[in-house]
């Protein structure tokens, strides 16, 4: 179990500041988020999903709350764990769950999956597969930025466990020497597959792994959306007009396993059990809108409808939507088209010998 | 017209690309103040100023994965890798990332970006810093691979490389450097993908790229004095390699040496020979012949160093083993 979250300090914040239309749809998004995943979980179950799948259950508010920061100049790279980043985004949860699907309709054409889920117009700039890749790419986006002279800050999100790999250091110090407007965000789900962050990183407290780096870090209950959204705030601002990195240690509480299919047998079930009541986001924030009378039993229940029915949508079009052709295996190799590169017509003989149709 | 040495080739077309598109930045080792370990780079910090030569700190992983998250923000990085043996500390970034990126993604994000890189060994530079290690990027489908073999070529490919909207790996050659050649001053370019016949022969036809190129012309001439015709196809992409080039030729010449300096097994000539096998069977007279580097860390010592390598000699003594 985990120690080191200071639980519910901040949700006794009031939050008569804030704007109620801004809160009641922080709720829709976090509850699409967790709709989303669940159905996705049943999916993967029925083997409509197939290879690695990774959910962002309990980290809803992490997710919400970044977004919420974030403005449309904004670009965001992610690691795989990102179904919930690009559908809060803004992407259409039918072509997210077609790209799942496997489908041509997909945000990736399925040529992705859910590991690979991209958005270009939405500035979601890709999930990514091989552990802290994506963090020099936010770097060289944010160095993009800078040297076009165009508003707007780059995301790096990342797991607890990329910061003990080698690219993760490489990029602190590019983007530091460099002063470019990336935040190194960093979701604190307590594990790197099932190697708690104590067991993998000599330093737990993951804000201060810039120190070296002259980065500023900090550190945010990632199961409050306010809190999030606020420091990223004013993380995005320092980093957009002063061009000044930051890490931000984002914790949280991971519900399941590590992808779909790990069965959790390294945590204790008992205090995974416990952690999802204590560090369930969407629990806490409904109960605070009802407390503090800013969303009523009836919101709750339509909201709750709505997003069902969103979600099963998405599902009746990933069902019905097209696999992608065989004649359109080499279509996207290429962004310049050269001499000898395999066709459609290539692409077509191969793909009916190794189908058994010649 | 110019006469101009590979170096001057390169150096100077990276001035007239920046020149010619505010997108295109260098990035790399030492390329600005030092003025490039090899000297390519010389006078272009002077000329465009530190905002487009930038100097990186030893982080290939790092700033080759920051160059391609600027590709696919619009720039058009070149990136100067000091020798491909280096390459090796970025290659999750090449081959996991550079070479994926448009694919994986449904062709809604490019990957323009050029990775120079001198390949091979000369000057006892010993075990670590002598390798070829262009097949391991000329196996990944999603990069594209070019190695000029000249001044001309270089200029050419280059340019070609770099107003390419897909990652292109461009090989170079320390040994190559210094080489002269006549180049066009008018604004070029050469095709990716497309191999060149650099010298017409009849008996016999020899596959190379990059130095092994210079030799292969060499012998060609060479045994032009004893009456055996040498054909010399010069691959100039070995991503798309150019199959259907190579396989004409062979068809006419019903013999076939690969020569490459990389190691023997799994190597370049092992791809080239098993196309000529695969296309061109039944023209062949004699069994493809293969000529590349010795299976060892290349030792240090300096006739041995050379004896590992393949030469002239060994390219001379595989064409006469083919044609008695
Ligand atoms: C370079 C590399 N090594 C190992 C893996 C296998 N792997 C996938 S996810 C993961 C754990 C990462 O944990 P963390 O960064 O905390 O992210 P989380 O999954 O918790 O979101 C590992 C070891 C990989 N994909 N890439
Ligand atoms: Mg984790």
């Amino acid at each position: 179990m985990r120690t080191t979250v200071n639980k519910p300090r901040s949700h006794m914040i009031s939050l008569e500041h804030e704007a109620p239309s801004d809160l009641r749809h922080y709720y829709a998004q976090m509850l699409l988020l967790r709709r989303f995943e669940e159905r996705t979980s049943e999916m993967y179950v029925k083997a409509k999903i197939g290879g690695y799948c990774h959910l962002n259950l309990g980290e809803e508010a992490t997710i919400v709350g970044l977004n919420a920061a974030l403005t449309p100049d904004d670009y965001v790279f992610t690691n795989y764990r990102e179904h919930g980043y690009i559908l809060a985004r803004g992407a259409d949860p039918k072509r997210v769950m077609a790209e799942l699907f496997g489908k041509e309709t997909g945000v990736s054409g399925g040529r992705g999956g859910s590991m690979h889920l991209f958005d270009a117009e939405r500035h979601f700039m890709g999930g990514y597969a091989i552990v802290g890749g994506q963090v020099p790419l936010a770097v060289g986006a944010a160095y993009a930025l800078k040297y076009q002279g165009r508003p707007g800050v780059v995301i790096a999100q990342m797991g607890d466990a990329t910061t003990n790999i080698g690219a993760f250091y490489e990029s602190l110090n590019l983007a530091k020497l460099w002063q470019l407007p990336v935040i190194f965000f960093i979701v604190n789900n307590g594990y790197g597959m099932g190697t708690a962050v104590e067991r993998g990183s000599s330093e737990p407290n993951l804000a201060k792994k810039g120190a070296s780096f002259r980065i500023h870090g900090e550190r945010v209950d990632g199961t409050d959306v306010i809190a999030v959204r606020d420091a990223v705030r004013r993380l995005r601002q320092k980093a957009e007009q002063d061009h000044e990195p930051a890490i931000l240690d984002v914790v949280s509480f991971r519900f399941r396993g590590h992808s779909v299919i790990d069965a959790d047998r390294y945590r204790d079930a008992g205090a995974v059990r416990r952690g999802r009541e204590k560090f369930d986001p969407i629990t806490s924030f409904a109960t605070r809108l009802l407390d503090q009378q800013i969303a009523d039993q009836a919101f709750l229940d339509t909201t709750a409808q709505q997003i069902d029915a969103e979600v099963q949508a998405a599902i009746d079009f990933a069902t019905t939507s097209p696999d992608p052709q065989a004649a359109d295996l080499y279509t996207f190799m290429y962004a310049t088209p050269v001499a000898n590169t395999p066709a459609a017509d290539d692409a077509l003989r191969a793909v009916r010998i190794n189908r058994g149709e010649e | 017209m110019s006469i101009l040495t590979y170096r001057q080739a390169l150096n100077r077309t990276l001035g007239q690309e920046l020149a010619r598109d505010e997108q295109v930045v260098l990035m790399g080792e030492e390329i600005g103040l030092f003025q490039g370990s090899y000297r390519i780079t010389e006078g272009l910090l002077d000329q465009f100023g530190p905002r487009r030569v930038v100097d990186t700190p030893i982080a290939e992983e790092g700033f080759v994965g920051v160059a391609i998250g600027a590709a696919m923000l619009g720039m058009r990085p070149v990136v100067e890798i000091m020798t491909i043996n280096f390459m090796l500390v970025a290659i999750d970034q090449v081959v996991n990332h550079a070479s994926k990126i448009h694919y994986m993604f449904g062709g809604q994000a490019r990957v323009p970006m050029v990775i120079r890189t001198p390949s091979g060994g000369t000057g006892q530079l010993a075990a670590t810093h002598s390798q070829s290690f262009e097949n391991w990027f000329a196996y990944c489908p999603g990069l594209k691979v070019v190695a000029p073999a000249n001044p001309y070529d270089a200029r050419g490919l280059l340019r070609a490389a770099i107003r390419d909207d897909d990652p292109v790996i461009f090989i170079e050659s320390l040994a190559l450097y210094d080489t002269k050649g006549e180049v066009p001053d008018d604004d070029y370019v050469i095709p990716i993908g497309k191999a060149e016949v650099k010298r017409h022969g009849r008996d016999v036809t020899v596959i190379s790229y990059s130095r092994m190129t210079a030799v292969a012309l060499q012998v060609a001439q060479q045994l032009d004095a004893e009456g055996i015709s040498v054909e010399v196809v010069d691959l100039r992409s070995l991503r798309p390699l150019d199959r259907p080039t190579i396989i004409e030729s062979v068809k006419r010449t019903n013999h076939a040496v690969v020569i490459a300096e990389d190691w023997y097994s799994y190597g370049v000539t092992a791809e080239i020979a098993a196309t000529i096998q695969e296309e061109a069977f039944d023209y062949l007279d004699a069994p493809v012949k293969r000529v590349a580097g010795l299976e060892v860390p290349l030792p240090y010592a300096k006739d041995l160093s050379a004896a590992a390598k393949p030469s002239a000699h060994s390219l001379v003594h595989a064409i006469r083993s083919i044609l008695k």
